[in-house]
């Protein structure tokens, strides 16, 4: 029995930010719609097609490969198409939003492999497998999506989902109990609350677009002696590919900020100077709010000479950490490893687990360990191997607002032509709907609770 | 003695989901007793004398369209009729009808007792017979021994009421009936989870004692609303006026001094009241700031004085009752014909119950209204149907049948119930259904009458109105589509608002703001005076983009709601759910998919897991069986 799934899904199916190719893979009815729009012809089935990737406007995503499987000879038994891609995180991100625009919804976690099972196109003996990789996955994305909703953000989001039930509860309210004099297609807080909402939307919008962890980049804060060996290690993490984007000074004299790609990672480095002369209390203070400024720092590498200071390494490592504290994930860099006879012990560089820092021995000069950093860093901010990292989950958040952001829109035009409040009703639960694909769920008897808290129904 | 007659369906109780329960049983051929303990209060109105209004005229035009009796006995008994919401648009648009309680009745009972295949008979059941787990009848007060493989209980508020006035409390169902017998022991013998819930009635005032000159008259509304898909303006009785009043300060002054003796504020009462119909010591405790509430004096009929005063359901002890109302203008004088008071019940959870209304506990008993947690006559009334003809259903050895959350009310109520159960007396509400656009009040006979004609619940009459308006529709939408007016028109354009840039069909235009579709017909020389028919078209047409988007979404959805769960099915051993989900699961017993994904707190991941292990399952069952 086919599952026969009505709707059509997208996701990233590689690895974020591992460079190489990326892969977007859509399944369902829709497939071969969306190739054709983004490839302009259907290609022939299960034949590598090379190809340019369009967005809306004709312009060129990418260039890559489309492959066309037809149902039932796919991985999930359903129409399936694969569009590999050169780029970084950010084209595949572009490509995957495509998809989202040609009308596939982004995939749960673990649902290719769901349907697939569903369509026998898995062996039954894997159920306990696909459970496993539905659970795994699940949580995958969970993190993800605590990692997307960070900081002010979140916040703001929030703040819009209030306004969001605030308006609802007084239009619901005013259908469902017509007697109770709550009026509001006389009301003018209707249209001034719609306006609200929809500049908070925008102003979210706004901010995952250019502002946040994808086109933005990880902040990375680079902190430690002069002598650490930093700009060898930003040259190690770079790569042949180092684009310095910009080089200004930043808003303190005390932080420079660049932007960098590490495999097709967007980051942004502030290297944080003259941390030695931590006692001069006016410096103090310029980091730190420098440090603050930076809000996002969800990195900080503490280098440290090992070469210099050896089994010693703790007590610089406690004087900048009295600097830094509470500014995103630590790791501490013994660097300059080269310059050892051999590495520190395991007993030299053993740090509690309960510890909020790790440590890595590196050597910038001889690249050892840089790879080990590369990951780790991709670990901390969910560019891990998954497809369910930041990415995704920003994917996911940025499509909801977008989705709520049109329907706000639809319901204003409903309101202000035609008067009609029950479509700006329909409209206003589409977009809160959405909003709650962020916040959490949200039931009409959640709705009627905060209405009959707010105004005295009692007819 | 056993009766020497088998039937098919029994139902017990004979108020609004009782009646309903054993007219579409009736009506389906089954031979179906009815069991009262009262033939002279069949079709009683025990709370206020209206009946529709918002979400709830949706339910009793479903009733309806299934070929049920309340919408017709309303259009007999009204002599009230209102549209609520008509300013804004017809999908939230109701109806509600003050009633007179004796033509109500009468109507009811003439129905009733005109039904081929529905035995009536008077007598309180005592108790219920049980073979293994199935019901095999019931046992009245006398020892007549009844026989059927189904019972519908539409039992009320009997278990365990207690009745409230001030501090004075005594046992009792409604208005003196016995509470407590055997039936309700032989209920708690069983798993069913009891709970409690509590709801009032305001004290009844005799309208020879109220000056009703400076209040505020509300006379129905013109053109005269019709309930019934089968009613008519011409059956409608005499209509007579609502009025309003408000309480005041000192309203609210003599509210406060009392409420040492509510039992709501004293902690007798532990049972949970409806947050949307709070007594008004509630909401004078609850709202201090606003120093008036609103007050409805409804008519309780053509030939009595007693009105019922909505807005003011109280147990404060009867002397602050008193001198409350007369505090209120208009009441001065007035003398209290019943004091208000406040009752307290159990009802079980209905999250025990299948879609069909059987629980889950005993093979062939099937649960309908205030038992399972509801208030309102329309509630019960839905609830009854669907219980009487899957009671009739299941005798008949066929599959249950309710409609989806995408069909009816009555779908969106019982998914409700069975799936989130209720923590006060539910009532429904338009916003409790996703689809609103497309459950409308006008259009319940277009969703529902072609499967209650194919289950025998339809008539022939019913039918073939029904099919007379389907094709009208049709003819006159092709017609419309047919049409093009072209530039220049002057009519057209001056009923638009504007020149036309092109031709247009009146299909079109029809879609257009400040376009209705008896101007548009005007204009264009038609003379269609079949209301109903045209309010249809405009409607479809007006609606068309969002018709067609929550269909896609119902489309959607379709797949899952149509994956059935296996009713045996052990949640202990999938692996990877968390604990509270698999106790949800328990709890509810989803029956698909879909139902089981709106469950609060059951994750998407939760039901791909639930997914994979039944598929996995029911492979092991096949491979088992060929082996």
């Amino acid at each position: 029995m086919a599952h026969g799934s009505k709707d059509t899904i997208a996701a990233i199916a590689t690895p974020a930010g591992k460079g190489g190719i990326g892969v977007v893979r859509v399944s369902g009815p829709l497939v071969a719609e969306i190739a054709v729009k983004v490839l302009g012809k259907l290609p022939k089935p299960r034949v590598a097609t090379f190809s340019t990737f369009s967005d809306s406007d004709g312009q060129n995503i990418d260039h890559g490969l489309g492959l066309y499987f037809p149902a039932p000879h796919s991985f999930t038994g359903e129409d399936v198409l694969e569009l590999q891609g050169h780029g970084g995180p950010i084209v595949i991100d572009l490509l995957l939003q495509r998809t989202l625009e040609l009308g596939a919804r982004i995939a749960n976690p673990g649902e290719f492999s769901l349907r697939a099972f569903l369509n026998d196109k898995i062996d039954l003996t894997q159920a306990e497998a696909i459970a496993d990789l539905i659970n795994s996955s699940s949580k995958q994305a969970a993190k993800g999506a605590i990692n997307s909703l960070q900081g002010e953000f979140s916040a703001r989001v929030n703040a819009l989902d209030k306004k969001v039930v605030g308006l609802r509860l007084f239009i619901e309210a005013a259908i469902d109990f017509p007697e109770e004099e709550i009026d509001f297609l006389q009301n003018d807080r209707i249209g001034q609350s719609i306006k609200e909402i929809q500049e908070g939307l925008n102003a979210c919008l706004g901010q995952t677009r250019q502002g946040a962890v994808l086109n933005d980049g990880i902040s990375l804060v680079l902190a430690g002696k002069p002598n650490a060996g930093k700009s060898s290690l930003m040259n190690a993490l770079c790569g042949k590919d180092t684009a310095i984007v910009t080089d200004h000074a930043g808003t303190t004299r005390d932080v420079l900020t660049e932007k960098i790609q590490m495999d097709g990672i967007p980051i942004n480095l502030f290297d944080t100077a003259g941390l030695r002369e931590t006692d001069n209390p006016v410096e103090k203070e310029g980091v730190k709010r420098a440090l603050e400024e930076t809000g996002r720092a969800d990195i900080v590498l503490l280098l440290v000479d090992v070469s210099d200071c050896r089994e010693a390494w703790r007590d610089e490592v406690n004087d900048l950490l009295s600097i830094i504290e509470g500014q995103g994930t630590v790791v501490v860099l013994l660097n300059k490893t080269d310059l050892l006879e051999q590495p520190l012990s395991e007993k030299h560089t053993h740090v509690a687990t309960d510890s909020n820092w790790s440590v890595l021995q590196i050597s910038a000069k001889t690249r050892e360990g840089i790879l080990e950093l590369k990951t780790t860093i991709k670990q901390i901010v969910g560019y891990v191997d998954t497809s369910e990292g930041v990415v995704l989950a920003r994917r996911r958040h940025i499509h909801a607002l977008e989705k709520a952001s049109e329907a706000v829109e639809r319901g204003r035009v409903q309101l202000a032509t035609y008067m009609a409040g029950e479509l700006l009703a329909e409209e206003l639960k589409i977009a809160h709907e959405s909003l709650c694909e962020i916040t959490g769920e949200f039931s009409s008897d959640d709705l009627l609770g905060e209405i009959f808290s707010s105004f005295c129904i009692g007819k | 003695m056993n009766y020497p007659k088998k039937f098919g369906v029994i139902v017990v109780g004979g108020g609004h989901a009782g009646t309903e329960a054993a007219l579409a049983s009736a009506r389906m051929g089954v031979e179906t007793l009815l069991v009262t303990q009262n033939i002279e209060t069949l079709g009683q109105m025990s709370c206020n004398p209206a009946i529709g209004g918002i979400g709830k005229s949706h339910l009793v035009k479903e009733v309806d369209a299934l070929g049920g009796a309340m919408a017709l006995a309303a259009d007999h008994a009204g002599i009230h009729f209102r549209v609520l919401n008509a300013r804004k648009g017809p999908a939230v648009r109701a109806t509600r009808a003050q009633a007179d309680r004796h033509l109500y009745k009468n109507a009811i009972r003439g129905v009733l007792e005109n039904q081929q295949n529905l035995h009536i008979f008077q007598q309180s059941v005592d108790d219920l017979i049980v073979e293994g787990e199935a019901v095999r009848g019931v046992v009245t007060a006398s020892g007549i021994e009844f026989e059927s493989e189904t019972v519908v209980l539409t039992v009320g508020t009997f278990l365990g009421g207690i009745i409230h006035v001030g501090l004075d409390k005594s046992a009792g169902g409604r208005a003196g009936d016995a509470p407590a017998n055997r039936l309700a022991e032989r209920l708690r013998e069983m798993p069913f989870k009891v709970a409690r819930l509590k709801t009032g009635t305001p004290p009844r005032i005799d309208g020879k004692t109220v000056n009703f000159e400076g209040l505020d008259e509300q006379a129905g509304d013109s053109p005269r609303p019709v309930m019934s898909h089968m009613g008519s303006r011409k059956i409608h009785p005499a209509q007579v006026s609502c009025f309003i009043t408000h309480t005041n300060a000192r309203t609210h002054e003599l509210i406060r001094s009392g409420l040492d003796r509510s039992p709501l504020f004293t902690g007798e009462i532990d049972g949970v009241g409806p947050r949307y119909c709070p007594s008004i010591e509630d909401k004078v405790v609850r709202f201090s700031d606003k120093d008036s509430h609103q007050i409805f004096i409804e008519p309780e009929g053509l030939n009595t004085r007693e009105l019922y005063p909505n807005g003011i359901s109280t147990s404060l002890p009867f002397d602050v009752q008193m001198e409350l109302v007369r505090s209120i203008k208009g009441f001065e004088n007035a003398h209290i014909t019943r004091p208000g008071y406040a009752i307290e019940y159990d009802f079980f959870e209905p999250r025990d119950l299948k879609s069909s209304l059987e629980t889950i506990h005993l093979n062939g008993l099937y649960f309908a209204g205030q038992i399972n947690g509801t208030t309102g006559y329309e509630e019960a009334a839905a609830q009854g149907l669907i219980a009487g003809l899957n009671a009739a259903r299941q005798s008949t050895e066929q599959a249950p049948w309710c409609p989806g959350r995408d069909q009816a009310y009555i779908g969106v109520l019982i998914d409700d119930l069975i799936t989130m159960g209720t923590k006060e007396p539910y009532r429904m509400f338009t916003s409790r259904a996703e689809y609103r656009l497309i459950l409308r009040q006008d259009n319940a006979d277009r969703r529902l009458t072609e499967a209650g004609r194919a289950m025998g619940l339809v008539g022939d009459q019913r039918w073939h109105r029904f099919e007379e308006k389907l094709s009208l529709i049709n003819a006159r939408k092709a017609q419309l589509e047919d049409h093009w007016c072209h530039p220049g028109d002057v009519e057209i354009e001056t009923l638009v608002g504007k020149a036309l840039g092109r031709e247009y069909n009146l299909a079109n235009l029809l879609k257009r703001p400040n376009v209705s579709v008896e101007n548009l017909i005007e204009k264009a020389g038609y003379v269609w005076p079949d209301e109903e028919v045209n309010e249809q078209i405009e409607i479809d047409l007006k609606y068309e983009g969002y018709i067609s988007r929550q269909q896609e979404e119902i489309d959607r959805l379709k797949s899952e709601e149509g994956m059935v769960i296996p009713t045996v099915l052990d949640y202990g051993v999938i692996n990877g759910l968390s604990n509270e989900v698999r106790q949800k699961l328990i709890d509810v017993q989803p029956e698909t998919i879909g139902q089981a994904s709106r469950i609060s707190g059951v994750t998407p991941a939760a039901v791909s897991l639930l997914m994979v292990h039944i598929k996995k399952s029911k492979h092991l069952r096949a491979s088992q069986k060929s082996a």
